[in-house]
C-alpha cells in the first residue's frame, strides 16, 4: 500500500516545496487542515506533542480511506539499510548501519538522506511509533541478542541477519499508510546523529512516563468486562497462531541443522570412492565418476541449506516476533477499553452518590460546623454534579478513543493478515522451488554418470564379438 | 541258489565297471583327439554331462575300487573338464553367472542369455535350479545342551531338464541353518585352497545405522541373509571347479547324512594351522611376485570397502533424519490450516505432501541396503583372496624348506665322504676332542644320509609340482575372480546411480506438488 503525501502545509514548519515534486501536489482544502488543528490533540494516545502532522484520529482514518481508493502502485520512498561498521568509544563498542533514503515526499526537505543509525536508535523509533499508535501493528525488530545460539554480538552472520531484519522493518514502516506519516519516522531517516540525540531528549518527562506505566498496569489488572466478540476471536487466533508459527520456526531450524550434519558426512563420502579408485584398474573410472557425482551433489546441498537459512528461517522468526507484537497490541486495546469502563463505573457510582440520601456522617459533620442541612446537601449535590459533568466529558473522550483504537486495530488487522499470508506464502513457495531445483540438478548429475556408463558396455561387447 | 545269484550279481557288477571304465577312457580320447571348433560345442556339452554321470556312478561304486585309482581318475577328469570349459569360454562369450541382473538393459540381457547357453552343462547350476526360498525359526538344544532359538533356511532344488521339458515338478527341499553353511564353506576352503571361495553373508549385523537393528532375529536381517545365502550357493554352483564337488551336491540334496559325510572327509584335520601360515608369510624367500601384489591388493580392498561401508552408513543415518523432520511440517501445517480461512486448503494439502516426503525415505534406504550388501560381499571376498595368496606362500615356503633341507643333507654327505669339514660343526669339534669315529659308524651314517637324500629329492620334486600346480590353478581363479569383481562392482555402482536418480525424481515430484499447494495459499 502506498500513498503520496504531499503539500501538507503546517504553520510550525516552513517547508520549502522542492521543485521536482510540484507536479505531484495534491490540493487539500485549507479548511481541512484547519479543521485538523482545531481538534483537541490530547485525544491522541500517549505523547504526540508534535502538532504539525495531521494526527487526529478521525481525519487520519478518513484520509486513509481516501488514499486506499487511489490504489497507486508507485512507491515514493525507498529505504536501504547496509554497510555495518563498528564504532569504538571509550565506554563501549557498537555497530552502526547506514540508512539511505530516497524519497519524493514533500514533508522531507531533501530527496536523499544518508545517516548512520545504531540498534538503539531503531528501538527508540519503534517505541515512539508504538506509543503514538498503540493499537497499530508495528513490524517487529530483530532481537537484542540470541541467547540460544550463543552468537557473538559482532559475529558476521549475526550482523548480516540483523541488517536484513532492520531493512525490512524500515520498509514495512514506510509502507504503512499511518506509521509512515510519523514525525519521529521522518526525523529518524533524516536527522544527523547529534540532531537525533537532541530530538530524543525532547520527549515527555520521566515522571509522566511513569504515570503512564502505572495507569497501564492498573488497567490490565482491572481487566476488560465487555470485550467485543471480534477481538476475542482475534485473541484466540493470535494464541494459536503464535504456537503454530513457533513450532514451524523450530522445525525449520531443526531441518537446517540436520541438513548441515548430512552435508558434513557427504563431504567425507565422495573422497572414499576416489581413494578406492586408486587401487583399481578397470573400475577406477566408474569409481571416480561416482565420487564426482557425490561432490557435485554436495555443492547443491550446500546451496540449498544456504537458501533455507536465508529465506525461510528469517521470515518464520519474524512472524514469531509478530505474534508477540500482536499480543501486546491486543493488550493495549484492552487497557484502553478497561480505562473507559473504569471511568464509566466511577460515573455510575457518583450518580448513585448524588441521588442517594446524604450519609449520616456528612450530616453530623455539617451540623457540627453549624451548617444548614439543606444547604449542605445542595452544596454536595452541586459539587457532585460538577464532578459528574467532568467525568462525562472525560468519558466522551475515552469513548472516542476506544472507538478509534478499535477501528485502527480492525483496519490494521486485515492489512496484517494480508501481508502475513503474502510473506509466508512467498517464503514457502521459494523454498519449494529451491528444493525442486536442487533435486533436478542432482538428477542431472546422476543421469549424466549413468549415460556415460551405458555407452561403455556396448563398446565392450562389440569388441568381443569380432573374432 | 543263493550262491549262483550272488555270483551272477558279482559278474554283472564287474562287467559294468569294466564297461564304464572303457567308455570313460574312450570319451577322454575322443575329446583330446577331436578338433575343437564352435560347431562342436553342443557335442562337448553332451560329453561333459555324460562324464559327470559316469563319475557319479563311479563314486557310488567307489568302494569297490582302490582309493588311489579313484583319485587319479577324478583329478584327470577334473582337469579335462576345466580345460574344456575354458576353451569353450574363450571361443564363446565371456563366462558370466547371471546373479542379480535386475538393472540390465535389453542388450545386456541378450548377452547374458548367450552366456548361459554356452554354459549349459558346464556347472551344477546349469543342471539344477537352486534357491533359498524361506526362513523359519526353530528351537533346539545347542552344543552345551541349552535351549536356543535359531533360524533355518529352506533350500529348494529342481533339475533343469525337467523344467525345459515342460514338466513342473515340485522342488526337492531341505532345511539348513547358518552354521551348516559355514561348515560347507570351511570344507571348500580346505579342499580347494587355490580357489577364491565365495563368502557367506555376515554372521552378525555390522555397519548398522540407527534405523537398522543389530539383532540377528530381526526379520529384515533374516531376509537379507536369506538372499546372501542364495547368492553364495549360486556362486559356488556356477564355479567351474567348485560346482563339481560331491560334498556340495550332498549339501543340496541330503538333509540328514550330510554332516557325517563331510566330517568323514576329515577336512578339519587338513586345515593349515594359523601359526604355520603366519610363519610362512614372514620366512618365505621367493614368493611369486604376482601373489605378493595380489595380497597387497586384497588388504587395500578390505580396508577401502570397510571404510566406504562405514561412511555410507553414517550418510544414510543423516539423510534419514532430514526426511523424518519434514514429517513435523505435515503435522503443524495440518493444525495451522484449521486456523486459517483462506490459506487452509493449501496448507492442508501441502502438509500431506510433507508426510509423504518423510515416509518415502524408508523404502529408499531399504533399497540402498542391497547396495551395501553387494559391497560387503566384496569386503569378505578380499579375505578369501588373501587366504589364497597366503596358501601360496605356505606351499612355496614348504618347497624352500625341503630344498634347503636337501642341500644341507647333501653337504653333510659330502663332508662325511671326503672327510673335509667345510663348515664349523659340533661333529668337527667332538672329532678333534674325542677322536674320529670308526669306519663302521661312518658307513652307517652315510647310508642313512643317502636314504634321507633320496627321500628328500622325492619330497622336493613333489613340492615343486605341488607349488607349480597351485600357482597355475590359483592364478587362473584369481583372474576369474578379478573379472567377476569388476563386473559385479560396476553393476553395483550403476545400480546405486539408478537408486539416486529414483530418489531425486521422487523429491522433484513431492516438492512440485507442495509448490502447487503453496500457490493455492
Amino acid at each position: 500500500m502506498s500513498r503520496t503525501i504531499d503539500a501538507v502545509v503546517s504553520p510550525t514548519q516552513t517547508n520549502t516545496i522542492p521543485a521536482d515534486i510540484s507536479g505531484q501536489m495534491l490540493d487539500l482544502d485549507e479548511d481541512d487542515d484547519l479543521e485538523v488543528f482545531s481538534k483537541d490533540l490530547t485525544l491522541a494516545d500517549g505523547n504526540m506533542f508534535n502538532a504539525s502532522m495531521p494526527t487526529s484520529p478521525g481525519s487520519m482514518v478518513n484520509q486513509c480511506k481516501f488514499e486506499e481508493d487511489e490504489e497507486s502502485d508507485s512507491k515514493d520512498i525507498f529505504i536501504t539499510v547496509d554497510n555495518p561498521e563498528s564504532h569504538v568509544t571509550a565506554i563501549e563498542t557498537f555497530i552502526t548501519y547506514r540508512v539511505l533514503t530516497k524519497t519524493t515526499r514533500s514533508e522531507f526537505d531533501n530527496s536523499e538522506y544518508e545517516v548512520r543509525r545504531r540498534y538503539q536508535d531503531f528501538l527508540w523509533l519503534k517505541g515512539k511509533l508504538e506509543d503514538a499508535h498503540s493499537t497499530l501493528i508495528v513490524h517487529p525488530l530483530p532481537e537484542k541478542f540470541v541467547v540460544k545460539g550463543m552468537v557473538e554480538r559482532f559475529n558476521g552472520d549475526f550482523i548480516e541477519t540483523r541488517r536484513k531484519a532492520l531493512h525490512k522493518f524500515l520498509n514495512r514502516v514506510a509502507d504503512h499508510p499511518i506509521l509512515s506519516c510519523s514525525e519521529d519516522f521522518k526525523v529518524f531517516l533524516s536527522a544527523q546523529a547529534w540532531e537525533l540525540t537532541t530530538y530524543k531528549k525532547q520527549g515527555p518527562g520521566f515522571l509522566s512516563r511513569m504515570g503512564e506505566t502505572v495507569r497501564a498496569v492498573a488497567n490490565s489488572v482491572r481487566g476488560v468486562k465487555n470485550r467485543p466478540e471480534e477481538f476475542t476471536a482475534i485473541q484466540e487466533y493470535v494464541e494459536d497462531f503464535s504456537n503454530k508459527i513457533g513450532s514451524l520456526d523450530k522445525v525449520t531450524q531443526r531441518i537446517v541443522k540436520e541438513q548441515k550434519e548430512y552435508l558434513e558426512e557427504l563431504k567425507e563420502y565422495g573422497p572414499t570412492y576416489t581413494l578406492w579408485s586408486g587401487s583399481e584398474e578397470e573400475l577406477a573410472e566408474q569409481l571416480k565418476g561416482v565420487a564426482g557425482c557425490i561432490e557435485r551433489c554436495c555443492k547443491e546441498t550446500e546451496e540449498q541449506v544456504g537458501h533455507l537459512s536465508d529465506t525461510l528461517v528469517p521470515v518464520l522468526h519474524e512472524y514469531v516476533l509478530c505474534a508477540e507484537t500482536l499480543k501486546a497490541v491486543l493488550r493495549r486495546r484492552d487497557n484502553i477499553q478497561a480505562e473507559f469502563e473504569a471511568k464509566n463505573e466511577a460515573l455510575a457510582t457518583k450518580k448513585v452518590d448524588r441521588d442517594a440520601e446524604s450519609s449520616d456522617l456528612g450530616f453530623v459533620w455539617g451540623s457540627l460546623l453549624g451548617k444548614n442541612p439543606e444547604e449542605a446537601r445542595h452544596q454536595r449535590q452541586e459539587r457532585l454534579d460538577g464532578e459528574i459533568e467532568e467525568l462525562k466529558e472525560e468519558i466522551d473522550k475515552l469513548e472516542d478513543r476506544v472507538e478509534w483504537a478499535n477501528n485502527a486495530l480492525k483496519g490494521d488487522w486485515g492489512r496484517w493478515q494480508r501481508s502475513m499470508r503474502g510473506d509466508l506464502k512467498s517464503a514457502f513457495l521459494s523454498t519449494a522451488e529451491k528444493n525442486v531445483d536442487y533435486y533436478e540438478k542432482c538428477l542431472a548429475v546422476w543421469e549424466t554418470f549413468l549415460l556415460s556408463q551405458r555407452t561403455e558396455p556396448s563398446e565392450e561387447t562389440d569388441r568381443d564379438n569380432t573374432p | 541258489m543263493l550262491s549262483v545269484s550272488c555270483l551272477s550279481a558279482l559278474l554283472l557288477h564287474t562287467v559294468c565297471c569294466l564297461y564304464i571304465r572303457f567308455i570313460f577312457w574312450l570319451e577322454i580320447l575322443f575329446i583330446v583327439a577331436a578338433p575343437f571348433s564352435p560347431s562342436q560345442i553342443p557335442l562337448y556339452t553332451k560329453c561333459i554331462t555324460r562324464l559327470k554321470v559316469i563319475l557319479i556312478f563311479y563314486i557310488l561304486q567307489g568302494r569297490t575300487l582302490i582309493l588311489k585309482d579313484l583319485k587319479s581318475h577324478e583329478s584327470l577328469y577334473l582337469v579335462c573338464i576345466t580345460q574344456l570349459e575354458r576353451r569353450m569360454a574363450d571361443a564363446g562369450n565371456k563366462e558370466s553367472a547371471p546373479i542379480g541382473g535386475d538393472e540390465f538393459t535389453n542388450t545386456e540381457l541378450e548377452n547374458n542369455k548367450n552366456n548361459t547357453m554356452v554354459e549349459e552343462g558346464s556347472t551344477l547350476l546349469r543342471r539344477m535350479e537352486i534357491s533359498v526360498a524361506e526362513a523359519e525359526k526353530r528351537t533346539g538344544k545347542n552344543t552345551v545342551n541349552m535351549q536356543e532359538i535359531f533360524t533355518v533356511y529352506l533350500i529348494e532344488t529342481r533339475p533343469i531338464d525337467a523344467i525345459t521339458e515342460g514338466h513342473n515338478p515340485a522342488p526337492d527341499s531341505l532345511w539348513r541353518r547358518y552354521s551348516e553353511f559355514e561348515i560347507l564353506r570351511n570344507y571348500l576352503l580346505v579342499t580347494y585352497p587355490f580357489i577364491v571361495v565365495p563368502p557367506l553373508p555376515e554372521k552378525r549385523a555390522e555397519f548398522v545405522w540407527h534405523k537398522l537393528s543389530a539383532d540377528n532375529m530381526d526379520p529384515d536381517f533374516v531376509e537379507r541373509r536369506r538372499v546372501g545365502l542364495e547368492n553364495f550357493l549360486l556362486r559356488v554352483a556356477s564355479h567351474s571347479v567348485l560346482s563339481n564337488d560331491k560334498i556340495l551336491y550332498h549339501f543340496l540334496t541330503e538333509e540328514h547324512r550330510w554332516k557325517e559325510v563331510v566330517h568323514e572327509t576329515g577336512f578339519q584335520a587338513k586345515a593349515d594351522s594359523r601359526i604355520k601360515a603366519l610363519s610362512a608369510t614372514f620366512r618365505v624367500k621367493n614368493p611369486d611376485k604376482r601373489f605378493t601384489e595380489m595380497k597387497l591388493y586384497s588388504d587395500e580392498l578390505q580396508s577401502l570397502t570397510s571404510q566406504l561401508l562405514r561412511v555410507r552408513a553414517r550418510v544414510a543415518d543423516r539423510l534419514y533424519g532430514v526426511y523424518k523432520v519434514h514429517g513435523n511440517y505435515g503435522r503443524v501445517f495440518s493444525e495451522w490450516s484449521a486456523l486459517e480461512k483462506e490459506m487452509g486448503d493449501g496448507l492442508q494439502s501441502a502438509g500431506h505432501h510433507m508426510d509423504a516426503y518423510a515416509a518415502s525415505v524408508d523404502d529408499m534406504l531399504e533399497e540402498e541396503e542391497h547396495y551395501a550388501d553387494q559391497l560387503k560381499e566384496y569386503l569378505f571376498y578380499a579375505e578369501a583372496l588373501r587366504a589364497v595368496c597366503r596358501k601360496h606362500e605356505l606351499t612355496q615356503y614348504e618347497l624352500e624348506t625341503a630344498s634347503s633341507d636337501l642341500i644341507s643333507k647333501k653337504q653333510q654327505r659330502e663332508e662325511l665322504a671326503t672327510g673335509m669339514v667345510r663348515t664349523f660343526s659340533f661333529k668337527g669339534m667332538t672329532n678333534k676332542l674325542f677322536g674320529q669315529e670308526t669306519p663302521e659308524q661312518r658307513e652307517a651314517k652315510l647310508s642313512l644320509l643317502e636314504e634321507q637324500i633320496v627321500q628328500g629329492e622325492e619330497t622336493v620334486t613333489e613340492k615343486t609340482v605341488e607349488c607349480e600346480e597351485y600357482v597355475k590353478g590359483a592364478w587362473v581363479d584369481m583372474q576369474r575372480f578379478k573379472e567377476q569383481k569388476d563386473r559385479d562392482l560396476r553393476e553395483a555402482l550403476i545400480g546405486y546411480a539408478v537408486m539416486q536418480i529414483s530418489m531425486c525424481k521422487k523429491g522433484i515430484q513431492v516438492w512440485t506438488n507442495a509448490k502447487d499447494c503453496f500457490h493455492k495459499m
